[in-house]
């Protein structure tokens, strides 16, 4: 698989723009300088390459977010931005200037720890100021920026406190302020919502993105949650075994996966086998394995007539209905529901269909009694507009 | 089942024992002694069996008479020996465990930081001397330290000196050979604390700016205070009151508390003041400890 940015191909399907945090997509433009550029990275630990030739442009004011599961080399990659792993090939840019040589102390870019590494035998205070008692400013300034930047992360009750006395979204916002207190060019998160509960989360995603938007800093996220990938980020790029997969706005990534692996790391979908019957431009006709059933739809790859591929159709992309739905341009099958999940908002139904596949269906429930509806061993039809499915390849 | 918060009556009584054995242990083999040793120590020496005077006399007729004297700590401040070998002793001693700490240190860091198989082979090894016995090392240092030893042996051999070094009975071998024989004990706690840190915290301080000697001088250090603490007092307090490596490998002058306090026993068989010279050096360990463990606690609240 080849890294390759997949978002001017896919401009005309897609509105530049979906997220907050960015009024534009200076990706797009040929024109911008890149803030952060990687040329041909690669790490080595002895046989095991654990970074594998990655170029990849991040722009100012980015909140790009490399997702990907364990071993995948974002750490690694993170890392080598920090200045704690040295590479073995490839150079890092930040702002025009080489800082592949540079060590960790000399770069313009901060790094917030996983494990939040907050110095235990400091106050809160004493954490916040320490990088910018290294840079020897004068005490009044620590001063006030530390007053500063204790409100900004609403901590400032707690200046006097050790760490071991605060709590774990505590601890994170002192991480936070430790590492944005430098003014770095770039800040990097390693996992940063990866030790909070559910609901601390929701709302430390919320703080992060606005506290990004406000101080205009580009952040580099590294995660494997792909919900957090998905609300944090401008564009995400998605990596396995050294290199990227897809790199993309969300959106894209989740509604345009390029392949098997990005679609599955996304949320759930349903696969199909099927064979490319022809292509006409950007569009393509493939026949569903089983059924014979026929899908249009986009697919900018190039892919060659008769060869087998895949299709892939989101489970909240699918409706279920007792009776045959008449719907122009809706591809249906039929089949009888064998499992079904109530979330309350939702309900998850898999239902064997006639061809022996078990497809899992996502429904808001938008009425009260819309759940009460369907039954185990209820006969249902399934059906979705063609033009939702992906064309996938392995 | 019995609860933690209303334990039952059998559970509570257990719970005492339990509790109560460590302090029957200190009582039976720490303060019982002390308590005779400091009766002793009131006594005048006398040429009998035991040979001092007892604390209360029991002959003089109507009631008892304490026969208590504080003849044998004045001596000690009015003899010149005593103060001189216990200065020599805490001099020793000091450098003996700051010594300690300048090899143990890089040791204990290097093990902590070795990969986790490594590491429990690079402590087997640490620990390794122990199994041999303690005056057997310290007869194999006389062999290699003497006039005639292999040091001494391979130098003249290869002609580095012409004739052979003074190094057995001098200071210096005694520096050696309390170093060699409680540097694991500086190591180990050492070890337990620095494995203890994330690593991640070094490197936060290296991201926020500081240079590797001041990771260590605002981190690492502060961090590994409580291990510096108790390896530096497992090594000081021993050796304050070393007696076989200053009387194997000493010379004359390197008079250690030790050696005085088994001369005034054995020697001078003056049991009083032998006793006055151990309350002393218990005082000396004491009460510095007492004043760092008040510290530690106001620093903690």
């Amino acid at each position: 698989m080849t890294a390759q940015d997949t978002s001017k191909d896919q401009k005309d399907r897609e509105p530049a723009s979906q997220n907050g945090a960015c009024n534009d997509a200076p990706w797009l433009d040929p024109a911008q300088q890149p803030f952060i550029e990687i040329q041909s990275l690669t790490k080595r630990f002895g046989d095991f390459t654990a970074v594998d030739d990655i170029n990849l442009k991040i722009y100012r004011g980015e909140l790009f977010t490399i997702l990907g599961g364990s071993g995948c080399g974002k750490s690694t990659l993170l890392r080598m931005l920090a200045g704690f792993e040295k590479p073995t090939q490839g150079r890092i840019l930040i702002d025009g200037v080489d800082i592949t040589d540079l060590a960790p102390y000399d770069r313009p870019v901060n790094m917030m720890f996983q494990s939040y590494a907050v110095f235990p035998h400091m106050t809160v205070e004493q954490n916040i100021a320490y990088g910018l008692k290294k840079e020897k400013l004068p005490a009044a300034e620590i001063k006030q920026r530390v007053t500063a930047m204790l409100e900004l992360v609403q901590l400032p009750e707690l200046a006097k406190r050790k760490p071991d006395q605060l709590s774990g979204g505590q601890l994170q916002r002192v991480a936070l302020a430790r590492a944005l207190i430098k003014r770095p060019k770039v800040l990097l998160l390693d996992e940063p919502l990866a030790a909070l509960d559910k609901k601390l989360r929701e709302q430390t995603q919320f703080e992060l993105m606005n506290l990004q938007d406000q101080l205009g800093i580009t952040f580099v996220v590294v995660t494997h949650d792909q919900e957090e990938a998905m609300t944090l980020a401008t564009r995400i790029a998605v990596m396995n075994a050294g290199n990227f997969v897809q790199i993309g706005s969300p959106s894209e990534v989740y509604e345009f996966p390029l392949n098997h692996f990005v679609a599955d790391f996304f949320g759930s979908i349903n696969i199909f086998d099927a064979t490319v019957h022809s292509r006409e431009g950007e569009h393509i006709t493939v026949t569903l394995e089983g059924s014979g059933t026929q899908i249009r739809t986009r697919h900018a790859q190039p892919l060659a007539s008769g060869s087998a591929c895949m299709v892939g159709i989101r489970p909240e992309k699918l409706l279920i209905s007792k009776e045959r739905p008449t719907l122009e341009g809706h591809t249906v099958t039929s089949g009888v529901v064998e499992e079904l999940a109530y979330y309350g908002n939702r309900s998850i139904y898999r239902v064997r269909s006639e061809n022996g596949r078990l497809i899992q269906v996502s429904a808001q429930n938008y009425q009260r009694s819309a759940a009460l509806l369907l039954e185990w061993d209820d006969e249902v039809f399934i059906s979705w507009e063609s033009s939702c499915s992906v064309v996938l390849t392995e | 089942m019995t609860t933690l918060a209303n334990p039952g009556k059998r559970d509570r009584l257990w719970r005492s024992c339990v509790i109560a054995l460590p302090y029957i242990w200190l009582l039976l083999f720490f303060l019982a002694p002390f308590a005779i040793v400091l009766k002793i120590s009131f006594a005048d020496p006398v040429v009998a069996q035991p040979p001092f005077t007892p604390f209360f006399d029991w002959a003089a007729g109507s009631g008892s008479r304490i026969l208590a004297t504080l003849d044998n700590y004045a001596f000690l401040l009015e003899d010149n020996l005593y103060w001189v070998s216990y200065l020599k002793s805490i001099k020793i001693a000091l450098v003996a465990t700051l010594l300690c700490l300048l090899l143990g240190f890089p040791m204990a860091y290097a093990i902590a930081l070795a990969p986790l198989p490594w590491r429990n082979l690079l402590l087997l090894l640490v620990i390794l001397p122990f199994w041999t016995s303690f005056l057997l090392r310290v007869y194999a240092w006389m062999v290699m330290l003497g006039k005639q030893g292999l040091i001494n042996n391979l130098l003249l051999s290869t002609g580095l000196i012409d004739e052979p070094l003074q190094m057995l009975y001098t200071d210096g071998a005694v520096y050696l050979g309390i170093v060699y024989t409680y540097v694991p004990f500086m190591i180990l706690p050492l070890y337990a604390t620095l494995e203890k840190l994330d690593p991640d915290i070094h490197e936060a301080a290296a991201d926020l700016g500081a240079k590797p000697l001041r990771v260590f001088y605002d981190v690492t250090l502060p961090l590994a205070m409580p291990g510096i603490i108790a390896g530096s007092l497992l090594v000081f307090i021993p050796a304050l009151g070393e007696y076989v490596i200053p009387a194997l490998l000493g010379g004359l002058d390197s008079l250690m508390i030790g050696r005085t306090l088994y001369d005034e026993f054995f020697v001078n068989r003056d049991w009083p003041l032998a006793s006055a010279v151990a309350i002393v050096l218990l005082l000396i360990l004491i009460l510095p400890i007492m004043l760092f463990q008040r510290l530690q606690q106001k620093a903690d609240t």
